[in-house]
């Protein structure tokens, strides 16, 4: 895709790319062979990623207008939008695209701001400031696997676990917290792995503000609270946007911690979309509807993420190379 | 400057010159560190289990001080890990060498030659980490199983190389626009070749560049999980899904599982240790340096 050749013109209007250099030679314009010489270092990982990335969308697609199960072999025949039909009356279908929007929002949210928090801490010269720093990015570097069987077992377990210890004195007691609070369990896990991201993201928003817009502000008599609402928070938004947008990709995908920690249970009340299709297609070997549920995420998905993505990227590209 | 100076306890969340004696200061300080040490408790935790006998482990309340055992490491090794930390291995470093034998010619192509269309190319990239994996999983495994390539660790190399390639180009074409386009004329107007005067302009200065770009697609591929487990069995598991037999096993296993999950997550918190620097720009995709 996209590396057809209509026009002509070497004009290419590109705002990513915008410091085009005047000096740069114009090559022959209409030059096939020099545009596919250009393009040429491109082409190999362009084709790789077609063919493993969008290839099988196509085939989900293909598979969403199939009654198939792998349990009858014989059973394959197209059945047209029945399958998308039987998802969109599906109540357990709807609990768990519920549950996605509910765990990845709530994640990303509580992570944002708690990293904008631990940010402004860790923003400013202290003794170890480089081995706290060290300390808060391990959760999120620790295999989501490992981090999540800790979680489930040595952290949460209702005896044993260090949760109910520390919480103790507040009346935890024994509170099986992956049984009776799943979600809440699940959200914790992930607030845990996922705020060092946001902290490393504003902490680089931090790192990059004008030294002296904060000094004239300062001169001029500002406190520091109101130099962090005037100055600083408006510079950290597309910090912040792109921190939860981001968050939203990587998390809205999250298998491993409902894998390891509450298997969507019970029932279904902390499954996501992922776990959910997994069920279905591994377990319940029902390949035509998990494919058709694949599809209603992969819209929904795109609608969100592309006019998101599109809008702070463009902000960023053009901040950056003005 | 005085001025600035003795309005430094308001001003906690810039880095400006500060007194000495500033109990603000000092207060912010110790919370900085009850914040990084409260969310490095859990990992400290596991490791600690790891060094104690099952019996330790389990005690309300828990036990902080005790006699360290390697017994769990013992037990781990001696339980078979070793085949899936080979299995991890070999598709983490086999997925990161391709990743940048795809991804740096294609960076370069999208940065320093001006490909026609780049960010159309560049958006297509980055829409492929958009697209949720599940969706394409079962596809993939009717494929996978038809060429006989189920419990194959190339299975995994391959779908981690396009995992980590949008990663990769992004961040790789962060990284060569860095270099300056003076530099590249000058060479080329002394006649060096394309090829001359990438090796010996270009590679060292987007070098370091590589090696974090690299270091982060490992973490990833270590770390990566949903593919594993649908796609593997006994011959090409990795190290996460080694850990799955933990979250079935009954009875007194908090120590071994410790030990376990420690093995398994030691590797890539090292190298995100060495990487920390570059995480962001690679988690974001080159948008933050």
């Amino acid at each position: 895709m996209s590396t057809s050749e209509k026009s002509g013109s070497t004009a290419v209007a590109d705002p990513a790319t915008k410091p085009a250099k005047p000096e740069r030679p114009a090559v022959g314009p209409g030059s096939r062979r020099d545009g596919w010489i250009r393009r040429g270092p491109l082409l190999p990982a362009l084709i790789f990623t077609i063919i493993v990335t969008q290839l099988p969308f196509l085939f989900t697609i293909y598979y969403s207008t199939q009654s198939w199960n792998l349990v009858n072999p014989g059973s394959q025949r197209f059945v047209g939008f029945e399958n998308y039909v039987t998802v969109f009356t599906d109540s357990q279908f709807r609990g768990v695209a519920l549950n996605s929007i509910v765990l990845t929002l709530g994640s990303v949210f509580i992570a944002m701001v708690l990293g904008l928090a631990v940010a402004l801490l860790l923003n400013r010269t202290f003794p170890g400031r480089g081995v706290v720093r060290t300390l808060l990015i391990t959760p999120f570097l620790i295999t989501p696997v490992a981090g999540a069987l800790i979680w489930q077992t040595v952290m949460f377990d209702p005896t044993y676990g260090l949760v109910n210890f520390v919480l103790g004195p507040f009346g935890a007691g024994t509170t099986d917290w992956i049984s009776s609070f799943p979600r809440t369990a699940i959200v914790v896990a992930l607030v845990w792995q996922w705020t060092p991201f946001m902290m490393l993201l504003i902490l680089a928003g931090l790192g990059s503000q004008p030294q002296e817009v904060l000094e004239a502000a300062r001169v001029d008599g500002a406190t520091g609270f109101a130099v962090f609402r005037e100055v600083t928070l408006p510079h950290l938004r597309r910090f912040i946007e792109l921190g939860i947008v981001l968050g939203a990709i990587y998390l809205v995908n999250t298998f491993d911690t409902i894998y390891m920690m509450t298997q969507g249970g019970p029932g279904t009340a902390s499954a996501n979309l992922p776990f959910y299709i997994y069920q279905r297609a591994f377990l319940g070997f029902d390949i035509g509807q998990s494919a058709a549920m694949g599809v209603v995420t992969v819209i929904a998905t795109i609608i969100v993420a592309t006019l998101a993505l599109r809008l702070i990227f463009r902000s960023f590209s053009a901040a950056e190379e003005v | 400057m005085t001025a600035v100076a003795e309005r430094t306890r308001d001003e906690s969340s810039e880095v400006v010159p500060r007194k000495k004696s500033n109990i603000g200061g000092s207060l912010l300080t110790v919370l900085a560190w009850i914040v990084g040490i409260g969310f490095f408790f859990p990992v400290f935790w596991m490791v600690l289990t790891a060094f104690k006998q099952e019996r330790a482990a389990y005690t309300d309340p828990p036990t902080l001080f005790f006699t360290p055992t390697l017994d769990q490491f013992a037990a781990v090794f001696g339980g078979g890990i070793t085949p899936y930390l080979l299995n991890s291995l070999f598709a983490t470093v086999m997925s990161t060498v391709l990743v940048l034998l795809l991804g740096t010619p294609a960076a370069f192509a999208l940065s320093l030659r001006q490909v026609k269309r780049t960010q159309d190319v560049l958006f297509f990239f980055i829409s492929t980490k958009m697209l949720p994996i599940v969706a394409a999983i079962v596809p993939i495994y009717v494929v996978v199983n038809f060429i006989g390539a189920l419990d194959n660790v190339w299975t995994l190399v391959v779908l981690y190389t396009a995992m980590n390639l949008p990663i990769a180009v992004w961040m790789m074409r962060s990284f060569f626009l860095e270099v300056p386009k003076e530099l590249l004329e000058a060479a080329s107007m002394d006649g060096a070749s394309l090829w001359r005067s990438l090796r010996e302009v270009v590679l060292p200065i987007i070098s370091p560049g590589m090696a974090a770009t690299g270091l982060i697609c490992m973490i990833f591929a270590w770390n990566e999980f949903f593919f594993a487990v649908n796609l593997t069995a006994a011959q090409a598991a990795t190290v996460p899904v080694y850990l799955v037999g933990f979250i079935t096993s009954e009875g007194l296993y908090f120590a071994s599982l410790c030990a376990a999950a420690t093995v398994a997550a030691l590797p890539v918190v090292i190298i995100g240790w060495i990487a920390q620097n570059k995480l962001v720009q690679g988690l974001s995709f080159g948008a933050v340096k």
